[in-house]
């Protein structure tokens, strides 16, 4: 590997995120820090991934991150979606995800009593 | 996998519930039950949707028809209408539908805009994935210091910088790469210390499991400086998260040729490899982690000689902490000038520290130095739990001071806290509030000691044992007269005696307990 092909990839990372982000409609992000992890963030991406996919929803992705570093709200998860501001959801376990996956992914409307932040 | 056709929410909130929410959750579960279609139609409880003074109310999606005064006996009717034949039960039906939810902002402050440089990437891109890392400029650093830097330029660029040691001890890191370069011999090493043993902190913790390329490359660039090809990882046997993810970065780099021989086709070469500490706290220090990577008992060696000219097996080696060597891609990126835009003018850059304790929500922020324990307290970690008062907090991890409340405008560096005899350490704040017997704490730290003295010196492991015993007898009320100054004397002795840091730093956390709790800890020993 050379510069030329380390800018290369970074061209073509930089890309795939783009179009990553673009092929997705929505994105949802689950926190799998230690943190997030020994309060349930493996099933609440479990859950995502299965909600997700029992319904066919193509055009949203899941993907993992480490910790933001509020612990105390683990498992954290976000959700991107273009056009629209960005919801962090705390302390989520399997039946809120469920939740999170019909009203705000399914239907639009953001679970208010979940979320903890909004950007 | 059975497709969810329908998802019933039943709003339960004390208002629904008067009016008999969980009978009508009850009848109609058993209905779509009576009806066999469990496997299609879901019932989630949900909070309050937003209609009042409607009683039981109801949403079917995907439809999202709100009905409102439902009762048991309306259930079958539902079911039958709209779940099974999919006509919405028009008589039921809530006129107003309740506004879109308003989503509250709760202040989390944690999440509160901080500058993130160590912390840049954590928590944002998927750390098993390299390509994610890469898109953020990822290596970017080390190529510009391959191709447009000496390794003595790039050593001067992280003096300038003004980057110390984010570990605890402070020291300057470009002056601790210009030693190791300096030193004679060809062969030299790279260790990261990310043996955080440090009670309360888990900040290098979260950097590598957010983003480990990023610990990667400020390896990369510290091994170019100095003139070393090799490079270890020590860390923590507990963090398996951080060693799968890090030994997963490192294959993802070695298959990118950013570890390995000729890296981007110069003449640098590097490796690092992971290992794997069994948990002592003295193997945080230095020379005794040195030793422990050598495969011996991790006992701290005599200095001089220093690591920089004598360490790991006898050769020129440089220590660094994590958050440390995370910090160097961003300034050989950006340059020294635009580190020292953030933080004060003797202490640049950022701090990561781990608040726990009686905080509203406890974790973990990064902060420009000079930052007031007020502000990192109240502002990022929420205040005080549950409404109470602040009484003192414990700064420094294990080894660090005790700070009371008037020191909550202290400016957190390491320069500043020194001023006031307290010190830094490793970002650790514990908070306490008014109901925390400072008794308590004290006896703590001090059964922590005797826990982790290694019982090399004399000092250490005979002073640990015999502090423990009169804080022992101090708390169960068969304190002694001078039980205060036998504790304060032994901590002098120790301070001024020890072998390695574990003993001397004992000094600071019973100095400052009963410099600001004193009286407190004097009554208690006497009840």
């Amino acid at each position: 590997m050379n510069l030329e092909d380390l800018k290369k990839i970074r061209e073509k990372a930089q890309k795939d995120v783009e179009l990553r982000q673009k092929q997705a409609r929505i994105r949802v992000v689950v926190g799998m820090g230690t943190s997030g992890i020994a309060s349930g963030a493996r099933e609440v991406l479990k859950t995502f991934v299965e909600e997700i996919g029992r319904r066919n929803l193509t055009d949203v992705v899941v993907t993992q991150t480490g910790e933001k570093g509020l612990a105390s709200r683990e498992p954290m998860v976000e959700i991107f979606e273009e056009g629209k501001p960005v919801v962090i959801y705390g302390s989520m376990d399997p039946e809120k995800s469920k939740r999170v996956v019909v009203e705000h992914i399914v239907n639009g409307n953001p679970v208010s009593e979940y979320a903890i932040e909004v950007m | 996998m059975n497709l969810v056709r329908n998802h019933v929410l039943i709003s339960i909130d004390a208002g629904t519930i008067m009016a008999g929410a969980r009978a009508v959750e009850k009848t109609l579960v058993d209905e779509i039950a009576s009806q066999g279609l469990t496997d299609e139609i879901s019932v989630l409880e949900t909070g309050s949707i937003g209609a009042t003074g409607q009683g039981v109310v109801l949403v079917v999606y995907p439809e999202g028809i709100y009905y409102g005064n439902v009762t048991p006996q309306d259930i079958p009717e539902l079911v039958e209408e709209h779940l099974l034949k999919g006509r919405p039960l028009k008589r039921l039906i809530l006129s107003e539908i309740p506004k879109q939810h308003v989503i509250k902002k709760e202040k989390t402050g944690l999440l509160k805009e901080q500058p993130r440089i160590v912390l840049k990437n954590s928590g944002i891109i998927n750390p098993e994935n390299i390509d994610e890392y890469i898109a953020e400029n990822g290596y970017e650093a080390i190529a510009k210091a391959l191709t447009t830097m000496t390794p003595e330029e790039a050593i001067e660029e992280a003096k300038k910088s003004g980057l110390v040691g984010r570990g605890g001890a402070a020291f300057t890191t470009g002056m601790k790469w210009d030693f190791a370069r300096q030193a004679a011999g060809d062969i030299k090493y790279i260790v990261c210390n990310a043996d955080e043993g440090e009670p309360g902190t888990f900040k290098d913790r979260l950097i590598l499991e957010g983003d480990p390329h990023k610990l990667i490359e400020g390896m990369l660039i510290a091994g170019y400086a100095v003139g070393a090809s090799k490079g270890f990882v020590y860390i923590r046997g507990e963090y398996a998260l951080s060693i799968e993810r890090l030994e997963k970065a490192i294959g993802q780099a070695r298959q990118y040729g950013l570890l390995g021989d000729n890296i981007l086709e110069s003449k640098f070469s590097f490796d690092i490899t992971v290992m794997k500490g069994a948990g002592a706290y003295v193997c945080g220090e230095e020379t005794a982690l040195i030793e422990s990577l050598e495969g011996k008992r991790g006992h701290p060696r005599n200095k001089p000689p220093y690591p920089v000219t004598e360490g790991l097996w006898a050769k020129p080696t440089v220590v660094n902490n994590v958050e440390t060597l995370a910090n160097v891609p961003e300034i050989i990126l950006h340059g020294a000038s635009w580190f020292r835009g953030y933080g004060t003018e003797k202490c640049p850059g950022t701090k990561v520290f781990t608040i726990i304790g009686n905080v509203t929500t406890p974790g973990l922020i990064e902060v420009e130095m000079g930052t007031t324990l007020r502000d990192i307290i109240y502002e990022y970690a929420g205040g005080i739990k549950n409404g109470k008062q602040f009484k003192g907090a414990l700064v420094g991890g294990a080894a660090g001071a005790f700070l009371g409340p008037d020191m909550l405008d202290v400016k957190m560096d390491f320069v500043n806290l020194k001023e006031y005899s307290a010190v830094l350490g490793s970002g650790a704040i514990l908070v306490m509030d008014e109901d925390v017997d400072m008794l308590d704490m004290l006896k703590s730290v001090l059964h922590f000691f005797r826990h982790e003295s290694c019982g090399h010196c004399v000092p250490c492991r005979l002073g640990t044992a015999q502090l423990v015993k009169i804080i022992d007898r101090m708390s169960s009320s068969k304190g002694r007269k001078d039980d205060i100054d036998k504790l304060m004397n032994i901590a002098r002795v120790m301070q001024a005696t020890s072998f390695c840091p574990l003993g001397q730093s004992l000094y600071l956390p019973i100095s400052s307990s009963l410099k600001y709790f004193g009286d407190e800890i004097r009554s208690r020993a006497r009840q």
